[in-house]
């Protein structure tokens, strides 16, 4: 199996962009996963619906969308330009976002499940023991939380590896920008360079076997994961 | 002001909770009721963890007050809350967990100190362990030695032998009775046990559908025959006594108590050293005064008060006087009727056993 320049910068490429989501995925997810985990509020049903959507929306739909609201017309593209950052779309910056939104999902959910799972009590018992509600969410619920946290952040960086409309549509086809493996897969079997393409896609299929595996095995592991130190 | 008021009033499901309680300001408190009557509900409340209407104030205190639109939450009131379940923190050690509360207390207002909480619940074996390592019992000292750690003004106890079956109870209850002898500030225990209420309970609050039937020293709402522990057939009564002598020839402890004095088989206790006796109901009989002859060694003078109703249709209550000291025994209809025992009557209670507690 050979791999080309244009693949190694495909490969660099694609981790960098899950890794960069993934962390900032969990950083914005876990304030929504508490939120839709411990709130009471009508709009909950709402708000869990909408960032679920990407679970059935086809990604290019997504994309579709995206590409209208942050294109020259659109009122992020209006809003980005306004503050001089230009419009995101065929961009490296663009891509994070979209696969932000598109990844979301799948680190909110395992996430609001742990605080869910945890119920109130370890919550009751820190305030007891005179622990403030920010407090008792760093020293209590997160760690309690640990194994929703990678169930989270493997399916998150696996699902952002593995997207390929939503790329489709705002993200173009740029090298060293926005070309991740999913695109460059596609390209070599528009060129007919099936031996190419057989490379990445294995390359691509024993990934998602390892994260699944590996997956599985925290799951089987979490009762161990919890306790102790 | 001294004690701890609580009111509360608070819809649930079935019914509302409605207290209005002034409690003693030191020693044990039992909230006693079936399950389902809002005890849990009421300590809650009193912890700030549900929000009912009222007010709440622990020797001065005050913590919650819906006239002045006060309530503070349950993280800024200085209480220490032992459940039902240990619910210790499983990602932290047991020392981890014992720090978690210790180490927001500022050193100056720490009053129960890390060795003492450890010796008083023998746990100092354990604090390297992990907490999925320990027994049911162990797992609930720990919990109340973390609680103890934050110096709390008031310790609020949600039934913490329920889990625990009965040799762990065993296990645990001298530590509980050991907690009521050293500490000085008040207790609300959870309980829906006659018999833990009889070992511990200065106090004792009788809660039904959310209502509170009784509230008063404990020996005097167990022999009310108008509420429901009476009938129960454990019914008991305490007595808080005190060694008085040893008479080694007979292999007895002589104990004083405020109505007079009781022999039970000889106990590895000083004289003078306080001890807690329980004295059931259906261990009590009753005699006429004038024959003192009886393989009963302990037999009182004492006056009838009053009747009730027992749990068998054949039996009755009768609620005695032993110079100030209530007690209960439970005999048959046939019995009351033959001997022609009324109220106010002058009679022997004869004290078949009694159980020495702690």
């Amino acid at each position: 199996m050979h791999l080309s320049v244009d693949d190694w910068s495909a490969i660099r490429l694609t981790l960098e962009l899950a890794s960069i989501v993934t962390v900032l995925l969990l950083i914005i997810g876990t304030p929504i996963a508490w939120w839709l985990a411990r709130s009471r509020s009508p709009l909950r049903g709402v708000v869990g619906a909408i960032v679920s959507l990407p679970i059935v929306l086809p990604p290019t739909v997504l994309g579709f969308y995206l590409l209208v609201l942050m294109g020259p017309h659109g009122a992020v593209g209006r809003f980005t330009e306004a503050l001089g950052l230009g419009r995101l779309p065929f961009t490296f910056t663009g891509l994070v976002v979209a696969s932000i939104l598109y990844s979301l999902p799948f680190v909110v959910q395992p996430v609001q499940n742990a605080f869910m799972a945890m119920g109130d009590r370890p919550l009751e018992v820190a305030a007891t023991l005179r622990a403030s509600p920010l407090r008792t969410f760093f020293t209590v619920a997160l760690p309690l939380a640990r194994p929703g946290f990678i169930t989270a952040a493997i399916l998150g960086f696996a699902h952002t590896v593995g997207e390929f409309g939503v790329v489709l549509m705002i993200g173009g086809n740029i090298p060293d920008k926005t070309r991740v493996i999913s695109m460059q897969i596609y390209n070599h079997v528009e060129a007919l360079e099936y031996g190419q393409a057989h490379g990445l896609a294995a390359l691509l299929l024993g990934f998602s076997f390892v994260v699944l595996l590996a997956l599985y095995t925290v799951g089987g592991a979490r009762n161990t994961l919890g306790a102790g130190r | 002001m001294s004690g701890v008021h609580v009111a509360c009033r608070l819809p649930l499901a079935d019914f509302v909770l409605e207290a209005d309680l002034t409690l003693p300001g030191r020693g044990v408190t039992a909230l006693f009721g079936p399950s389902g009557s809002g005890k849990t509900t009421l300590l809650r409340c009193v912890a700030g963890l549900a929000r009912g209407a009222g007010r709440v104030e622990i020797n001065g205190e005050c913590w919650q007050d819906d006239a002045r639109r006060f309530f503070l939450p349950t993280h800024r009131r200085a209480l220490g809350y032992v459940f039902q379940e240990a619910s210790l923190f499983a990602h932290l050690s047991v020392r981890a967990n014992l720090e978690f509360g210790l180490k927001r207390i500022p050193a100056a207002e720490r009053k129960v100190g890390w060795d003492a909480a450890l010796e008083l619940l023998g746990i100092g074996h354990l604090l390297e362990r992990g907490t999925e390592a320990l027994s049911g019992g162990e797992r609930q000292r720990v919990a109340i030695a973390r609680a103890l750690l934050t110096s709390p003004r008031l310790l609020l106890m949600d039934e913490p032998l329920a889990a625990l079956d009965a040799r762990r109870k065993h296990e645990i209850l001298p530590y509980l009775e050991r907690l009521h002898d050293e500490l000085a500030i008040p207790v609300l225990y959870v309980s829906h046990s006659p018999d833990e209420v009889a070992r511990l309970a200065d106090h004792l609050v009788l809660l039904e559908q959310g209502q509170v039937l009784a509230s008063g020293p404990t020996g005097e709402v167990l022999t009310r025959l108008d509420l429901p522990l009476a009938r129960d057939e454990e019914a008991a009564v305490r007595v808080d006594a005190r060694v008085l002598s040893h008479d080694e020839a007979y292999q007895l402890t002589c104990l004083g108590f405020a109505g007079g004095h009781i022999q039970v088989t000889r106990k590895a206790l000083a004289v003078g050293a306080p001890a807690r006796i329980k004295i059931q109901a259906r261990d009590v009989s009753i005699a006429l005064a004038g024959d003192n002859r009886s393989s009963i060694v302990n037999r009182l003078p004492a006056r009838i008060v009053g009747f009730g109703e027992a749990a068998h249709p054949a039996q009755c209550l009768v609620s005695l006087d032993v110079a100030g000291t209530p007690l209960l025994a439970r005999i048959t209809h046939l019995s009351r009727d033959q001997l022609g025992l009324v109220e106010g009557m002058m009679v022997v209670a004869q004290i078949k056993s009694v159980a020495l507690l702690g």
